[in-house]
Formats: structure tokens, sequence, C-alpha cells
């Protein structure tokens, strides 16, 4: 494991999880795909990086007391102007536990959910499924243990009820098959490396496309010590 | 670990025996072993005396032979002390019937029985246990003879975490004519557990089909058992309880929610390529078909019956099996017609399932027997037999083994079975095509035999 990634989870052990910010740069200092980013503690910090990124953006609490972002009210899609990202600040900074707004480029995508998660018989498991937040209601998701081969990761793929949507269902563009098989399997990797530390952790939503796959969002849960 | 001792032990010692109850557990062992199976028993008890003009040793470094296995039954605080004597006495295996360990509140007792064997390489199964059954070799189950039902010598070993379901999965196996090769309690699994049993059955020549029944895997040892699995050549079945516990970690993430205990599971044996039974009943039918010929056949199942009834269950239960019913080809259609009897050729429905209806004799199965045996179309051939249709003998059996095997394809069978039909289903069993007694359960091993699925 890198340095630097050992040392974001060492920062982090005190709240038992790495929060957004942290967490989406240990994926893309191992080379995976994240949407641009920055995070402000007042307005004039948001729209200075609003420009920067580009509207339309999202923005997102920041809270090491919050791990439900939606739940809260704290996320806000598709913001267009300065106007509605400053309405967006102030009902977001009033917000328990506020730490900061996180300001991200707009991805989009077929949204899908890959995890990990320690399980105490098989070690490292790694899932797909479909994402977002009705994630838990619909279940459609496949399971492997890692590290996962092509033919694991092309199985997991197909494992999906949902699959179909996956390969341009009703003329709908397909998703970049052999990107999410890589994804896939480097992701498992990555949790191999880290079961140590790691309870489990969510890539929720990963934004797929004909070009890329974007972790739009991720949360690591530490392991308890 | 060398487990030959423990299996096919030459020497017994019977550790805890009583000189005056007949109905002691060791007394018991004792005695089933004594009078009924290849070895030499000894009674070891502290207080030594004689039972039924036996001697009974104080001591096991008494006995004036090398024991091969020691089964320990004394009281679970006993067990440290009588482990080092055996030590000393360079006995080679031991079972731990004996309670009171982890399960009972004494894990600190149940890890020095552990350092003490791991120290002196002293294999044994336990604590908390039956031991092991190898039938016509020994038996350490503490269940009177009268009331046991002994499985025939066969192909099937089967591992259990509990000693109950071993035994009631004995009495299955039995009652479906699947012999055995060994059975194992493994109880709290201090010492040998699901993996360790797995190396020594793969080498186990007895052994064609190796079957677990789990509650649950220790920290780890799914990922130890799954890599031992890939290991094995011999087919591995899976049974397992405790599917909906709800675990009581918070759950605090998406991943952690869905990727629950019992489907971390069933995706870790589909990926290993270890066959999971949901029930008492596919296990069973997993195993006989198994035992009977080898694994990795295609999915195309040619359907023969006397009833299109049955014809039409048994392809719907294909379906939800994952495995096809294609429809027989023109030409090969055509070939059966030309061999089935005057009297049925009109009537008869060859498509798959080939349905022969009620006037269907013998000859016409047969017929229809060959042309789906030599055909491509088709991997393993389903019959469906009414022994109360009149056109069918007591024969039948031995004349569709002749085809299987003259093809070599594999037949199953499924023949309802009561008492009166019993000559008729040994004609199949006997002759090497496994019977089940309902629909489902011939479609299970069909399905249990199909290749690994890609996915």
């Amino acid at each position: 494991m890198k340095k630097e990634v050992n040392d974001i989870l060492a920062a982090h052990e005190k709240w038992g999880w790495v929060t957004e910010p942290d967490a989406q740069k240990i994926f893309s200092l191992y080379g995976f795909h994240t949407p641009q980013y920055d995070v402000a503690t007042d307005e004039a910090q948001a729209m200075a990086i609003a420009q920067k990124i580009g509207y339309p953006v999202v923005a997102k609490i920041v809270s090491p007391t919050v791990i439900h972002k939606s739940d809260v009210k704290g996320v806000v899609v598709g913001i267009r102007d300065d106007l509605s990202l400053a309405d967006a600040f102030r009902r977001i900074s009033r917000i328990e536990g506020f730490a900061g707004m996180l300001i991200a480029e707009m991805v989009k995508g077929l949204e899908l959910i890959i995890g990990a998660q320690n399980d105490f018989q098989f070690g490292p498991m790694v899932l797909l499924g479909m994402g977002g937040v009705g994630v838990e209601i619909y279940k459609d998701v496949s399971l492997r243990m890692a590290p996962l081969t092509e033919a694991d990761a092309g199985c997991m793929i197909q494992g999906l009820t949902a699959g179909r949507l996956l390969s341009g269902y009703r003329g709908a563009v397909p998703v970049d098959l052999e990107l999410l098989t890589k994804t896939l399997i480097d992701f498992s990797h990555l949790v191999m490396s880290m079961q140590d530390l790691v309870e489990s952790i969510d890539l929720n939503p990963v934004m797929c496309t004909q070009k890329e796959c974007i972790i739009a969002d991720s949360r690591i849960m530490l392991k308890k010590r | 670990m060398d487990l030959k001792p423990l299996f096919e032990p030459q020497t017994m010692a019977m550790i805890g025996i009583s000189a005056t109850n007949d109905r002691h557990p060791a007394n018991v062992i004792y005695a089933k072993n004594k009078n009924r199976y290849p070895l030499e028993v000894y009674g070891v008890n502290p207080k030594g005396g004689t039972w039924h003009g036996e001697t009974i040793y104080a001591d096991v470094t008494d006995i004036p032979e090398k024991i091969d296995l020691a089964v320990i039954a004394t009281r679970a605080e006993l067990v440290p002390q009588v482990l080092t004597d055996c030590v000393r006495a360079g006995v080679k295996s031991a079972a731990i019937i004996s309670g009171g360990f982890a399960e009972g509140g004494r894990p600190d007792l149940q890890e020095r029985i552990v350092g003490i064997a791991r120290e002196a390489d002293l294999p044994f199964l336990g604590p908390n246990c039956l031991g092991l059954y190898v039938p016509l070799k020994v038996d350490t189950f503490f269940l009177p003879i009268e009331r046991m039902i002994k499985p025939e010598p066969g192909g099937v070993s089967f591992v259990s975490q509990s000693g109950g379901i071993l035994v009631d999965q004995m009495i299955k196996f039995t009652g479906q004519g699947v012999g055995m090769a060994k059975a194992v309690s493994v109880g709290n699994k201090a010492l040998i557990g699901e993996k360790e049993m797995l190396a020594w059955l793969a080498q186990d020549p007895a052994t064609k089909v190796i079957a677990f029944y789990v509650e649950g895997f220790g920290p780890g040892q799914g990922r130890e058992f799954v890599a031992a699995a890939d290991a094995c050549p011999k087919p591995v079945v899976i049974m397992k309880s405790g599917k909906t516990a709800a675990g009581n970690r918070a759950v605090s993430s998406h991943t952690a929610s869905l990727a629950g205990d019992y489907a971390s599971f069933a995706a870790a044996m589909a990926q290993h390529n270890i066959i999971e039974a949901a029930d008492e009943r596919e296990l069973v039918s997993f195993c006989e078909a198994l035992s009977a010929y080898e694994r990795g056949i295609g999915r195309n199942i040619g359907i023969i019956t006397g009833s299109g009834g049955h014809g039409a269950m048994a392809a719907d239960a294909c379906v939800v099996a994952g495995l096809s019913t294609p429809a027989l080809s023109g030409e090969l259609q055509a070939q059966i017609k030309s061999a089935l009897s005057e009297s049925i050729r009109s009537i008869a429905s060859l498509a798959n399932p080939a349905d022969l209806t009620g006037s269907g004799v013998d000859e016409d199965f047969v017929a229809c027997a060959k042309a789906m045996g030599a055909s491509a179309e088709i991997d393993c051939v389903l019959v469906l037999l009414l022994p109360y249709l009149p056109g069918i003998t007591l024969d039948i059996g031995v004349k569709l083994s002749s085809v299987s095997r003259q093809f070599k394809k594999p037949f199953i069978a499924y023949v309802p079975q009561v008492e009166k039909y019993t000559m008729l289903i040994e004609g199949f069993e006997l002759n090497g095509i496994p019977v089940s007694s309902s629909i489902e359960g011939a479609v299970l091993m069909a399905k249990a035999l199909a290749g690994r699925q890609p996915c």
C-alpha cells in the first residue's frame, strides 16, 4: 500500500471511516477515475471552485459524522449557476456536523455500485450492482471473492438481473464492459492490499458510459480496533 | 497429518468405559466395535476392574498393544490428562466424544488439548462429536447398534459439524440406496475441520464424492476451504444452515448489508465450483448421481416417459434447474419411430420428452434409449419409469443400464418407491443407474452432473 494511503487511513481511524474527499483521493492515487472536486468552507471559496470546474456541479456535505449524505439532504445535484450554489451552501452549512462542502464536476452515465466487504469467513468479497439510492431496495447485485479473475468479473456483470442495461438495452448507449471489467479487477486487488485495515467500501455511484467508469462517490469503513 | 490410524484402526482404546453401566456411551461404543468390527478393543478407566469379564485397564499405557485410535468419553476436565497419557502411550489418533469445551464456555480446555495434540502430532476429531463411521471397519457413534441404520460401503464421504444431521443423513442415504465411504462428525473442529478432511478424503481411494454439512467456518477458514476444494479433483457438495441469521455486526454500508454472511457463502461456493445443496433431499440426489458418474456432462437432457404428465413435470423441473430439454431433430425422431412397436408408432410423441405412452413395452424404452444414447443431441437420459404399466418388466433396469454402458452416457431413473417395486429399482441401482423416488430428485441428479456453468 502507498504511504500516502496509509497516512490517510491512520488519520481517519478515530472516526472509523474515511470521508469522501480523502476516500476519493485514495482511489485516484491508484489510477481510478474520479470527478474533479475541491472542498470549500465558505461561499466565496465555493464559487471559485465551481468557476474552475465549470457548471453544472454537484455539492455535497463533508462531515465525519454524516455517513449517509442523502439522508440528511446533504447532496445537491445539477447546480447550474452561482446563485443556486450559494443557496446550496447556505442549506448544507446548517447541517449538524458540517465541516465543509465538496463541489464536484457532474458526471453522467449508468449508475452502478462497486463495493467490498471483509467477510469473516471468506475475507474480502467484491460486489457489483445497480447503484444509486435504491440499491438496498432492488438488491440486484453479484458477489465474488477477491481477487477477481477476468472470468469472475465477467460473471459478475452477467449475473445482474439488469445486466442487459449495461450492453445497451433498447437503444441506450452501452457501457464499456472491458473498462468495467478492468475496474472491478483493479479494485479487487486494491481491496486485498487494504484488507487488514478496511471493513467495507462503497463506490456508489460509479458512473459508467461508453468511454469511462468514474467513481462519483466513495466511502471507506475502517476495521474496529 | 496422517489420518490412516483414525479411519482404519486395527486397535482401539475406549477411554471412560464403566464397569457397571451398560448404557454408558463408552460401553455402547466398546461393545459394538468388540462384537462387530475387525479390530481389537481395550477398555480404559482409572478404577480398573472388569466389564462382562473383559479387563478394564487403569491407564492407556498399560494396554499391551500400540493403539491406533483412542476414543475418549470422559468428563471434559479430565481430557487434557487423558490426552497426555495417550501421547505417552504412543496412541496414533483420537476421537474426543466428550462435550463441555468451547461450546460449553471452556475454550481454555479446548486450547489445552489442541496444544497437547499439536506438540505430539496426534490428530483428533472433536471434541463434542460422534467421531466416525467407516462401513465394515469402525464405528465410534455412541448409538446402540439396534437403533442405527447402517449404510452399505459406497463412494460418498460425509463430514458434518452436527452429529445429529450426520446420522439423519446416513439414514437418508441408506433409504435411497447410496453407499458411504466415511461418515465423520467433526464437532467443535478444534484440530480437524473441513479443510483437513477435504485434503484427506481427496486422496482416499474409497471416496468418490465429498459432502459437507456446515453451520459456519471460523475466521478466514472459508477462504482456506475453497482453496482446498480447488485443489481437489473430486466433486464437493455442501449443505449449510444458519442462512438467515441476521448477524450482529452493525451494518454501516450498503455493501455490508447486501454482502451478508450467507450471500457471501453462496457466492464463494459457486465461484469455486462447490455444489451447494439447498436441503437434505438435494444433498442425497447430488451425492447419488456424482458417485455413479463423472461430473462435467453437457446440459441437454433427453426424457423418456410412459406418461405425458410425468414428462411435462420433468421438463419443467429441468428448466428450473437450468438444464435444457432440446426438441429432438426430425431425423432422430424418425429413427426412434421406426424402431418402436407397431402398436405405439402412431400414438407416441417423440419430440422430447419422448412419451412412449402407457402401451409402451421394454423394447420401446430400449430402442428410444439407444437412439438418445447414440445421439450427440443428448448428454444425459432421464427415464421416468412407471412399473404399473403392463408392458414394463422387472428386467427393464438391466436392459437400460446396458444401453447406458454401451454408449457411455449417464442414465438417471425415476421410479416410484414402494416395497413392491424393489426388485425393479435394484435392477437399475445394482447395475449402476441412480434411481430417485421423485421426478425433482432425478432432475437434481442431472443438475449435479451438468458441467460447470460459465457463471
